[in-house]
């Protein structure tokens, strides 16, 4: 994929400015529609893909934004994902308010792994966040402090409910997620234009630089791990919520490369790069349920040729697209959907 | 005032004593040149003073306080920025980015601010363009502020390492080098870049091999030898030690200045 | 005291196969500055190679001598381990060496994925069983400690290799190639040594060690299974890390003595938990001493 196609859209955006709102308000209207006219089926798989976008976008801000190789994902989902099943189930407190209680303890959580390693180098970090995905599998499987349950987890858990207004359907699910969706999307977007996300970007072009300019690179590292870790924990719980069972095979290391893939694949950095992500990675396989046997094959070569052929990703973000260029790429065109960065 | 302080520092790496017992000071408002032979640990001691290695005894002050033990950032929010030899910039970012991050550490959005876009973010935020607009006028890249700093002419990235040093606020400015590889018109607008920053206020401390610069803009300047400090005085008294002619300006040959 | 003999023995030998499986890592680390997590992969493909050797080509019926059997099935899967481990190097990260470290290692994860799910593919998810007596079973008593002839084999056969690995790295030319490359390739090449050439190399002993290893796990416990590569890899890689990683005797130190440690602390704890010690045991160098025992710097200096 050359530029070819990115600059005929980039063109095609700035001649007609109003085309940007107008698909923009087109595709607001559908998703507010779907669930009217979709089947419960179709329903749950947007749920599903919700999901995983919402996981895609808590990965995006330690990979895409500070630019550090998380392959332990999903233990932060399980951390929420359990935290939210342990304390409904035993002490009976509704789902939705654990919603911050989950994330408060997934930051925790990732600030007391990540503190000791975060000075480590590109692919060790990569290393020890499999290792500690790993544990934290490990100990859930073992049924540590008696409270996970074991291989078979943890199940009754309650569904959200709202003012006494219980959401049990896929459809009432569907908004539930949408919101989340929405305001992680806002969410994104603002903290990468602040001075955070500046900081986040001086840190992935050179972090020493970046250090000597004042930057505090040990803690924005971290709180990247603790804000990522955090969304990823409120996910839990919606996942929790939504599929009332949990066990630790729903959180091993192969969900966590699918979370690096939509981030990585996708266009690290961007928004509409991840969801593009998810589409490949989630939605893709959805559809073509028939050739379920041979998705991770599939997955493992795409890896491979795209990082030969777009090592950059479907649609990075600004200087995601411009830092892993292909050296014969034609540098003048801005990377592929202006993607904000 | 003397502004920076360094006492009795030394460094070493395995066998090698990179930086051996170096005193001397800068007052406030000075000039000063840092020169010598390759290898005779200037650059070491550039490192020393912004925190990037530890000295093995000695101690560094910036008006009074102790800067050893700080982390870089910490130093820079102190007051001390700096350039590198080899340029480092934030490339794939563009020039005005690149001023934008030396604000950095004089503002302080959390991330409450960020998401809530609170008024006082954004406030912030302009004033952060404005004194990044500042320092890109000063060095005459505000024009090409969208350009990739990848894409900048050498000496204008030279320059632009100097302006996002700037944008730190500092008290001390540590450059590293900054008419290297540098032609003779840029050398000059170069003098007349340090001079403005020196009127601005801020101190300047700074490598630099080309005699021509170091000996026209230095109020004083220290001399370099394996390490050790063994010259320190006005231009003109440098220029005469026989032990600096020795070392460095080699024999018979006098500069013409 | 027996039980701790008992202990040494087993953590010995598995020790051994960490240290082989680890070269692999080591090495190519130290020549390409990249994690091979295709690695582990290449282990567990050796183990299927031989089984596919033995159970459907039938060798051990076409050969009559069960000893020239068992070599010429050691030699045939070293040997297309290592092809497998060549091709990867060409397809997946040759055309990736200038682009940077973060595409590289979504390559080799993307191969380990692919080369898993291939097997998967083909053999089935259960485990498959090892045919038994190839080496018989014979077994001593030594010191109060039960060792059975294959394990005998398989310290045997990987000390064999080590020593020789080692000898060729120390004392042979193509041997301080790669050692010269793992300082630096510009230099190397200037040198007049083939870089290419010898990464590939690098990639046929690698995986021919790999590869031997596995097939060694598998007559061991008569078993195999698609996810082997991905449990011992791991623990093969925190072997590297933990003796220095891109240090060859490193690699050899840091497998035995995880292989030992392993074994010891298993006495002590739920099975469960055991596969948890050697990431502890890898987070717990990286965080303590990046350096591990005998090796490089890992961590950043600011």
């Amino acid at each position: 994929m050359r530029t070819e196609i990115g600059s005929r859209a980039q063109r095609l955006w700035q001649t007609h400015p109003g085309l940007g709102t107008a698909i923009n308000a087109a595709a607001g209207v559908l998703l507010l529609l779907f669930p009217l006219f979709a089947s419960r089926y179709w329903t749950s798989v947007a749920n599903y893909f919700g999901l995983y976008l919402l996981l895609g976008l808590s990965l995006n801000i330690i990979v895409g934004y500070a630019g550090l190789f998380q392959l332990g994902h999903a233990a932060f989902f399980a951390v929420g994902a359990y935290t939210t099943a342990i304390l409904n189930t035993t002490l009976d407190i509704p789902v939705l308010w654990l919603l911050p209680v989950s994330g408060l303890v997934t930051a925790v959580v990732a600030y007391a792994f990540t503190r000791p390693i975060i000075h480590l180098r590109g692919d060790y970090l990569c290393i020890v966040t499999i290792g500690v995905g790993e544990i934290v599998r490990i100990a859930l499987l073992q049924n540590v402090f008696g409270l996970t349950g074991g291989p078979n987890g943890i199940f009754g858990i309650d569904r959200p409910s709202l003012f006494g207004f219980r959401i049990y359907q896929q459809s009432q699910y569907y908004y539930l997620i949408l919101l989340f969706v929405v305001l992680t999307i806002v969410g994104s977007y603002r903290l990468q234009r602040s001075r955070i996300g500046r900081a986040w970007t001086c840190i992935r072009e050179d972090d020493i630089a970046a250090e000597a300019m004042g930057i505090n690179v040990t803690y924005y590292k971290t709180l990247s791990f603790v804000l990522g870790g955090a969304v990823a924990g409120m996910v839990g719980t919606l996942y929790a919520g939504w599929i009332t069972v949990i066990s630790p095979s729903s959180f091993d290391f192969w969900e966590s490369v699918v979370m690096f893939c939509i981030v990585i694949l996708g266009g690290a950095g961007s928004v509409p790069g991840i969801v593009l992500g998810t589409v490949g990675m989630v939605l893709l396989p959805e559809i073509f349920r028939q050739l379920a046997d041979y998705r991770m094959l599939v997955f493992g070569a795409a890896m491979v040729i795209m990082m030969i052929f777009r090592p950059q990703g479907l649609l990075p973000s600004r200087t995601w697209g411009r830092a892993l260029q292909r050296p014969g790429d034609d540098r003048e065109v801005p990377a592929v959907a202006a993607s904000e960065d | 005032m003397q502004l920076l302080k360094i006492e009795d520092v030394t460094k070493t790496f395995g066998g090698v004593v990179a930086v051996k017992d170096v005193s001397f000071g800068v007052d406030k408002g000075e000039i000063v040149g840092l020169i010598g032979a390759n290898g005779a640990g200037k650059t070491t001691l550039f490192n020393l003073i912004t925190g990037i290695y530890l000295p093995d005894k000695g101690a560094i002050l910036l008006a009074g306080e102790g800067l050893v033990g700080l982390s870089p950032h910490e130093i820079t929010a102190r007051g001390v920025a700096r350039t590198f030899q080899t340029i480092r910039l934030f490339g794939n970012l563009s020039v005005l980015e690149n001023a934008m991050a030396g604000q950095h550490c004089r503002t302080n959005a959390g991330v409450l601010g960020s998401l809530l876009r609170l008024p006082s973010q954004r406030r912030e935020e302009e004033r952060i363009l404005a004194v990044s607009q500042q320092y890109l006028e000063l060095t005459s890249l505000w024009s090409k502020r969208d350009e990739l700093a990848n894409n900048l002419a050498y000496g204008d990235q030279r320059r632009l390492e100097i302006a996002r040093a700037l944008a730190t606020k500092p008290k001390l400015l540590v450059l590293d080098e900054p008419a290297a590889g540098l032609n003779d018109v840029e050398t000059a607008e170069l003098m007349q870049l340090i001079s403005t920053i020196r009127d601005m206020g801020i101190t300047v401390l700074l490598i630099e091999h080309d005699m021509k610069v170091v000996m026209k803009i230095s109020d004083r300047i220290v001399v370099l030898d394996n390490g050790a400090k063994i010259a320190e005085g006005t231009p003109e008294q440098v220029q005469a030690d026989d032990r600096v002619i020795q070392a460095y300006l080699g024999g018979e040959d006098v500069i013409e200045i | 005291m027996e039980f701790l003999i008992q202990q040494l023995i087993n953590g010995l030998t598995v020790g051994s196969i960490y240290a082989l499986v680890a070269l692999g890592y080591t090495m190519v680390y130290g020549v390409l500055r990249l994690i091979n997590f295709a690695h582990g992969e290449l282990f567990m493909l050796g183990a299927y190679m031989g089984f596919t050797l033995i159970v459907s080509f039938g060798l051990s019926s076409l050969i009559p001598n069960i000893l020239i059997a068992i070599i010429v099935m050691f030699i045939l899967t070293m040997g297309l381990v290592a092809v497998a481990g060549v091709a990867t190097e060409r397809i997946a990260y040759r055309p990736l060496r200038e682009v940077g470290r973060l595409p590289a290692v979504v390559s080799a994860l993307g191969v380990s994925i692919f080369i898993q799910n291939a097997v998967m593919l083909t053999y089935g998810t259960n485990y498959q069983v090892f045919p038994e007596g190839l080496i018989p079973s014979l077994g001593w008593t030594v010191f109060g400690a039960h060792i059975t002839l294959m394990r005998v084999v398989v310290l045997f056969v990987s000390f064999a290799l080590l020593a020789a690995l080692y000898w060729f790295i120390q004392r042979t030319t193509i041997g301080t190639a790669i050692r010269a490359i793992a300082v630096d390739h510009r230099t190397a090449r200037l040198m007049g040594i083939d870089v290419n050439a010898i990464i590939a190399l690098v990639f046929v002993i690698g995986p021919a060690l790999g590869g031997t290893a596995g097939l060694m796990v598998a007559m061991t416990y008569n078993q195999l299974n698609f996810t082997m590569g991905w449990q011992y890899g791991l623990k093969a890689f925190t072997a590297a890390i933990l003796g220095g990683i891109g240090n060859i005797p490193g690699a050899m130190l840091g497998g035995i003595l995880l292989g030992i440690v392993e074994a010891l602390a298993a006495s002590y704890m739920a099975a469960g938990w055991q596969n948890a010690i050697s990431f502890l045991i890898l987070i717990l160098i990286l965080t303590v001493r990046p350096t591990g025992i005998l090796g490089e710097r890992v961590a950043e200096k600011l």
